[in-house]
C-alpha cells in the first residue's frame, strides 16, 4: 500500500517537475531563439531578392561585365582565423574552443553550445568533483571512525533521478530545434552543388549551372605557403559558391564513404556510395572555409582536405561564366526569372 | 583400485597424503592447457590481457610520437619495417593499421578479456558461493578461441590489406572500405579475429548466465547477490543479445569480399549504411559491455573502504538493467552524419540523453555510499575515487554528443577520441586497476606495496588526462580522427597530448615492478587484508583460494542482505 502511494506520489511528482521545467524554459528558449530567428529573416530577405536579380542584369547588359569579371577571377586569399583551426601560439583560448560560425545554425548550435551544454557539464563535473573531495576531507577514517549504516534515503534517490531528468529536458528544447532547422528543405531556387567523394580527392558538380565540374586536389605544402593559404587544407580548385544565398549540398561517394565537413559552418555530411545525401547550407558572408575529410577512407584520408568559397552571388555568376557554365534560366534570354526555379530538384528529395 | 574411471582421472593422487583434496593440482600441462577450474582460466585471461594491453599500448605509443608534430616522420620506416613498401601510401596505410589494431585490441583482447574472463571468472563464482562455473570446458574453450583471434589478428599484420600490409579499416570496419576497399588476405583475417573472439564471448556469456541463475549458494537471492555479480549478469546478457549481430554483420562483409554477395554494395541493390546499423547495434551495447563490470568492481570497493553497504542497493542493480536495456536502443548516434533522417536524429538525440539518468544515479549512489562512512584511501579506492571523477568527465561530454545537431561538428573529430577514452581509457581500466589492486591479494596470496600503486595512480592519472583533455581542444578546433598528419595549428595541442603518453608510459613501470615485488617479496596476505567492509564471499577463503571451493556450500542469511535496514553482523 505504501510503496502504491508513493509509486503515485512519485509520478506525480515527476509529471509537475517535467511540465514546471517546460514551462520555464519555453520563454528562455524562445528568447534565446530570437536572435538566431531574426537573423535568418534578414538573411532571407535579401537572399531571394539577390536570386531573382542575379539572372536579371545578365539577361539585360551580360557580355561585357561578365566577361571581363571571369577573365580576372583570381582565387580569394583566405583571412587568418577565419574558416581555418586557430593556433595556440596566435591566440590560445580561440584553440582550444569551436572555430568562428558562418551559418546561422552554426551559430545557434554554437550558442546551444556556449550557453547550455557547456554551463551544464561543467557545473555537474565540478559538483562531483566537489562532493568527492568534500567526502574525502569529511568522512576519512580519522575524521569519521564509525560509519553510519544508511543504505536508504527515498527523498534522496528521487531527488538524483528527477533533477537529470529536468536538465535533460532542458538540453533537449534548443537541441531537437536546431535539428529541426538543419533539416529544412532547401527552397526551389537554391543553388546546388554535389560534392562526390573520390580516393582522394572530392569532384564538385553544378547541374543547375550547366553541369560545370571542380576536381579538388590538396595542394603541397610548399605550393599553399606560396599563395598563403594554410597546409594541408589549401587545394587547387576550390568549390566555389555564391554567399548568402540558400545552397543545397549534395553528397555521395564514388568508392568508398567519405564524409564532407567543413567545421566553420558546422557541416558535416557522409558521402556514401549508392546513397545521394542531401542538406541546406547558407554561407552568411564572402570568405574561404576549409574542412577535411571525416570518414576514414583509405591512405590518404588526410590528405583530401575541402575548400568552400563563397563568393558575392554576382562574382559567382562570373565565375561560372569562366568555368564555361550559365547560370539557371540565363540561356533562353526571354526565359527570365520564373524559368530559374524550374531545373532545381523536388524539394521533396530532401529526406 | 584400477577402475575405468580412475583411468581418466586427472586428479590422481600421488601419495600426497598430507595435501588436502580441495588443494590438490594437476599437473603443468593438464593444469594450464586443459583447465577446467575458474580461477586458472580467470588467470589465464588476465595474463593474455595485460600481454594484449602492452601489444595494443605501444601500438598507441607509435601513434602518440608520430602525432607530436606534422608530417610523416616514422610511418615509412614502420611501414619497412612490417614487410611493406617504400612509397607514401604504403606509410600512411601502416598508421590506419595501427588505428584498426590499436582499437581492436583494446576492445576485443584488452579490457574485455580482463574484466569478463579474468574478474568475471575469478569471482562470480566466489561471490555466489558456487564451486565452479557451470560449464568448466566451456569456459576453457572460451578463453583459448579468444587467444585465436588474437593470433588471427596479429597474422593479419603481415599480410596484404591492400595500399600495405595489415587491415587498415578501423575498428568498425566500415564497408566499402573494408570489402572492395581493401583488396587482400588481411581483412579477412581481421574479421576472422573477430569471429573467434566473439564466439569466444558468446560461449562464456552463456556461462555466466547459467552459474548465476542456477548455481547461488542457498540463501542468496538474486536481491542478495553482489553488486559486481549483477554487473556480470547483465554483461552477459549484452553479450548474448549484442555479439549475434556482429557475427552475421562481419559474415555478411566475409561473403561480399569473397563470394560475390552485395549486402553491403548500392551496385548490387545493398546498401553500406546497413552494414552500420547492424555494427552500431552490437557496437553500442559493446561500449557498456566494457564498462558495466567495471562499475560493479567500484561498488565492491567503494563500499569496502567506506566499512560500508552500497548505498541503495536496489537501484544500483536496476541502475544497470536499465543502461543494458536502453543501450540497445540508441545505437545511431554513432551515425548521426550517415544521412539519417530528421525524425530518426530527434529520436536517438533523446534515447541517448536518457542513458544519463541511471548513469548519474550511479555516480551520486557512490558518493552517498561514501557519505558518513569511514573511508580508507587504499589503493584499491584511490584509483575508484578516481574512476568516478574522470568517468563523469567522459560521460558529461557524452550528452554533448547526444545532441544530433552538435555532432555535426564534432562527429570524428578528436572530441568524440577524449570522450570515449575517457569512459574507456579512464573510466573501465581505472576500474581494472582499482580491481586489480582489490582482488590481487586475494588471486597471488601476496600484498602488493601501496606505496608504488599510489604512485602509479598518481602518475597515470596525471599521464591520462595530458593526453586526453587537450583532445577536446582538438576536436572543437575541427581536427580529425584517423590523421596520421594534420595543419599546423594544432601542433601545440598535438604536442601536449604525446608528452602525456610518456607520462602514462612511465607510470606503468610502477605497476610493473609492483607486480614483481609483491610475486617475490609481497607480505602474505590473510584471507581478508581488507578488513570489516569487505563482506562478499570470496575474503571468507583463504589467499589464495584452495583449488577447489566451497565443497560445502555456504548457507546466506540475513547478514548478507545488502539492501535492507537490518543491522549488519558479518
Amino acid at each position: 500500500m505504501m510503496m502504491g502511494q508513493m509509486h503515485t506520489r512519485m509520478k506525480l511528482a515527476t509529471l509537475a517537475a517535467l511540465a514546471a521545467a517546460m514551462a520555464l524554459f519555453a520563454p528562455v528558449g524562445a528568447a534565446a531563439q530570437d536572435p538566431a530567428v531574426s537573423a535568418p529573416a534578414m538573411m532571407a530577405a535579401p537572399a531571394p531578392g539577390v536570386a531573382a536579380s542575379a539572372p536579371a542584369p545578365d539577361g539585360a547588359a551580360p557580355a561585357p561585365a561578365v566577361a571581363e569579371a571571369a577573365s580576372t577571377y583570381t582565387p580569394m586569399a583566405p583571412t587568418k582565423g577565419k574558416g581555418m583551426p586557430t593556433s595556440f601560439q596566435d591566440d590560445p583560448l580561440k584553440s582550444i574552443t569551436f572555430q568562428d560560425q558562418y551559418s546561422d545554425n552554426g551559430e545557434y548550435a554554437l550558442w546551444m553550445h556556449n550557453v547550455i551544454l557547456m554551463p551544464v557539464i561543467t557545473v555537474i563535473s565540478l559538483l562531483v568533483l566537489g562532493l568527492l573531495l568534500y567526502v574525502v576531507a569529511r568522512f576519512n577514517r580519522k575524521a569519521n571512525p564509525v560509519a553510519s549504516r544508511t543504505t536508504h534515503n527515498t527523498m534522496i534517490e528521487v531527488v538524483w533521478t528527477i533533477v537529470p531528468v529536468i536538465i535533460l529536458v532542458i538540453i533537449a528544447v534548443p537541441s531537437i530545434t536546431l535539428l529541426a532547422r538543419q533539416y529544412e528543405t532547401p527552397p526551389a531556387d537554391a543553388v546546388t552543388i554535389k560534392a562526390t567523394g573520390y580516393q582522394w580527392y572530392w569532384g564538385y558538380t553544378y547541374p543547375d549551372h550547366g553541369e560545370i565540374e571542380v576536381i579538388s586536389n590538396m595542394l603541397s605544402d610548399e605550393e599553399a605557403l606560396k599563395r598563403g593559404e594554410p597546409g594541408q587544407l589549401a587545394v587547387d580548385n576550390r568549390m566555389v559558391v555564391p554567399a548568402g544565398v540558400p545552397l543545397r549540398i549534395q553528397t555521395t561517394g564514388s568508392d568508398v564513404i567519405h564524409a564532407f565537413a567543413v567545421p566553420s559552418l558546422w557541416f558535416k555530411m557522409d558521402a556514401v556510395p549508392g546513397r545521394l545525401n542531401e542538406k541546406m547550407l547558407t554561407i552568411k558572408e564572402p570568405g574561404v572555409y576549409y574542412g577535411q575529410c571525416s570518414e576514414l577512407c583509405g591512405a590518404r584520408h588526410a590528405y583530401m582536405p575541402i575548400a568552400i568559397e563563397a563568393l558575392p552571388p554576382a562574382e559567382f555568376a562570373a565565375w561560372v561564366k569562366a568555368q564555361g557554365g550559365s547560370m539557371p534560366g540565363q540561356d533562353g534570354a526571354e526565359v527570365g526569372v520564373e524559368a530559374a526555379a524550374a531545373p532545381a530538384a523536388a524539394p521533396a528529395a530532401a529526406r | 583400485m584400477a577402475t575405468t574411471a580412475e583411468g581418466f582421472d586427472i586428479h590422481q593422487d600421488h601419495g600426497h597424503g598430507a595435501e588436502t583434496h580441495a588443494d590438490h593440482k594437476p599437473g603443468f600441462f593438464v593444469r594450464w592447457f586443459m583447465s577446467t577450474n575458474h580461477k586458472d582460466i580467470g588467470t589465464m585471461y588476465l595474463i593474455f590481457a595485460v600481454i594484449a594491453g602492452i601489444v595494443g599500448g605501444a601500438i598507441s605509443g607509435i601513434m602518440r610520437v608520430e602525432l607530436a608534430e606534422p608530417g610523416i616522420q616514422y610511418l615509412q620506416w614502420w611501414a619497412q619495417f612490417m614487410g611493406g613498401g617504400n612509397d607514401m601510401n604504403t606509410a600512411l596505410h601502416m598508421w590506419n593499421v595501427f588505428i584498426t589494431a590499436h582499437g581492436l585490441i583494446m576492445v576485443f583482447f584488452m579490457v574485455m578479456p580482463a574484466m569478463i574472463g579474468g574478474f568475471g571468472n575469478w569471482f562470480v563464482p566466489l561471490m555466489i558461493g558456487a564451486p565452479d562455473m557451470a560449464f568448466p570446458r566451456m569456459n576453457n574453450v572460451s578463453f583459448w578461441l579468444t587467444v585465436a583471434g588474437f593470433f588471427s589478428l596479429l597474422f593479419s599484420l603481415f599480410v596484404p590489406g591492400g595500399s600495405g600490409p595489415g587491415a587498415g579499416t578501423g575498428w568498425t570496419v566500415y564497408a566499402p572500405l573494408s570489402t572492395s576497399g581493401s583488396v587482400g588476405p588481411a581483412v579477412d583475417f581481421a574479421i576472422f579475429s573477430l569471429h573467434l573472439a566473439g564466439a569466444g564471448s558468446i560461449l562464456g556469456a552463456t556461462n555466466f548466465i547459467t552459474t548465476i541463475f542456477n548455481m547461488r549458494a542457498p540463501g542468496m537471492t538474486l536481491h542478495k547477490m553482489p553488486l559486481f555479480v549483477w554487473s556480470m549478469l547483465v554483461t552477459a546478457f549484452l553479450l548474448l543479445l549484442a555479439l549475434p549481430v556482429l557475427a552475421a554483420a562481419i559474415t555478411m562483409l566475409l561473403t561480399d569480399r569473397n563470394f560475390g554477395t552485395t549486402f553491403f554494395d548500392a551496385a548490387g541493390g545493398g546498401d553500406p549504411v546497413l552494414y552500420q546499423h547492424l555494427f552500431w547495434f552490437f557496437g553500442h551495447p559493446e561500449v557498456y559491455i566494457m564498462i558495466l563490470p567495471g562499475f560493479g568492481m567500484i561498488s565492491q570497493i567503494v563500499a569496502t573502504f567506506s566499512k560500508k553497504p552500497v548505498f541503495g542497493y536496489l537501484g544500483m542493480a536496476y541502475a544497470m538493467v536499465a543502461i543494458g536495456v536502453v543501450g540497445f536502443i540508441v545505437w545511431a548516434h554513432h551515425m548521426y552524419t550517415s544521412g539519417l533522417d530528421v525524425n530518426t536524429k530527434m529520436y536517438f538525440t533523446a534515447a541517448t540523453m536518457v542513458i544519463a539518468v541511471p548513469t548519474g544515479v550511479k555516480i551520486f549512489s557512490w558518493i552517498a555510499t561514501m557519505w558518513g562512512g569511514s573511508l580508507s584511501f587504499k589503493s584499491p579506492m584511490v584509483w575508484s575515487l578516481g574512476f568516478i571523477f574522470l568517468f563523469t568527465v567522459g560521460g558529461v561530454t557524452g550528452v554533448v554528443l547526444a545532441n544530433g545537431g552538435i555532432d555535426d561538428n564534432l562527429h570524428d573529430t578528436y572530441y568524440v577520441v577524449a570522450h570515449f577514452h575517457y569512459v574507456l581509457s579512464m573510466g573501465a581500466v581505472f576500474s581494472l586497476f582499482a580491481g586489480f589492486y582489490y582482488w590481487f591479494p586475494k588471486m597471488s596470496g601476496r600484498m602488493h606495496s601501496e606505496l608504488l600503486s599510489h604512485i602509479h595512480f598518481w602518475t597515470f592519472f596525471v599521464g591520462v588526462n595530458v593526453i586526453f583533455f587537450p583532445q577536446h581542444f582538438l576536436g572543437m578546433q575541427g581536427m580529425p580522427r584517423r590523421y596520421p598528419d594534420y595543419p599546423e595549428a594544432f601542433t601545440f595541442w598535438h604536442e601536449i597530448s604525446t608528452y602525456g603518453y610518456y607520462i602514462m608510459a612511465g607510470s606503468m613501470i610502477f605497476f610493473f615492478v609492483n607486480i614483481g615485488y609483491a610475486l617475490v617479496a609481497g607480505r602474505k596476505a590473510g584471507a581478508n587484508p581488507w578488513g570489516e567492509g569487505a563482506t562478499t564471499l570470496e575474503w571468507t577463503l583463504s589467499s589464495p583460494p584452495p583449488y577447489h571451493q566451497f565443497e560445502t556450500l555456504p548457507v546466506i542469511t540475513d547478514s548478507n542482505d545488502y539492501h535492507d535496514h537490518r543491522p549488519v553482523t558479518a
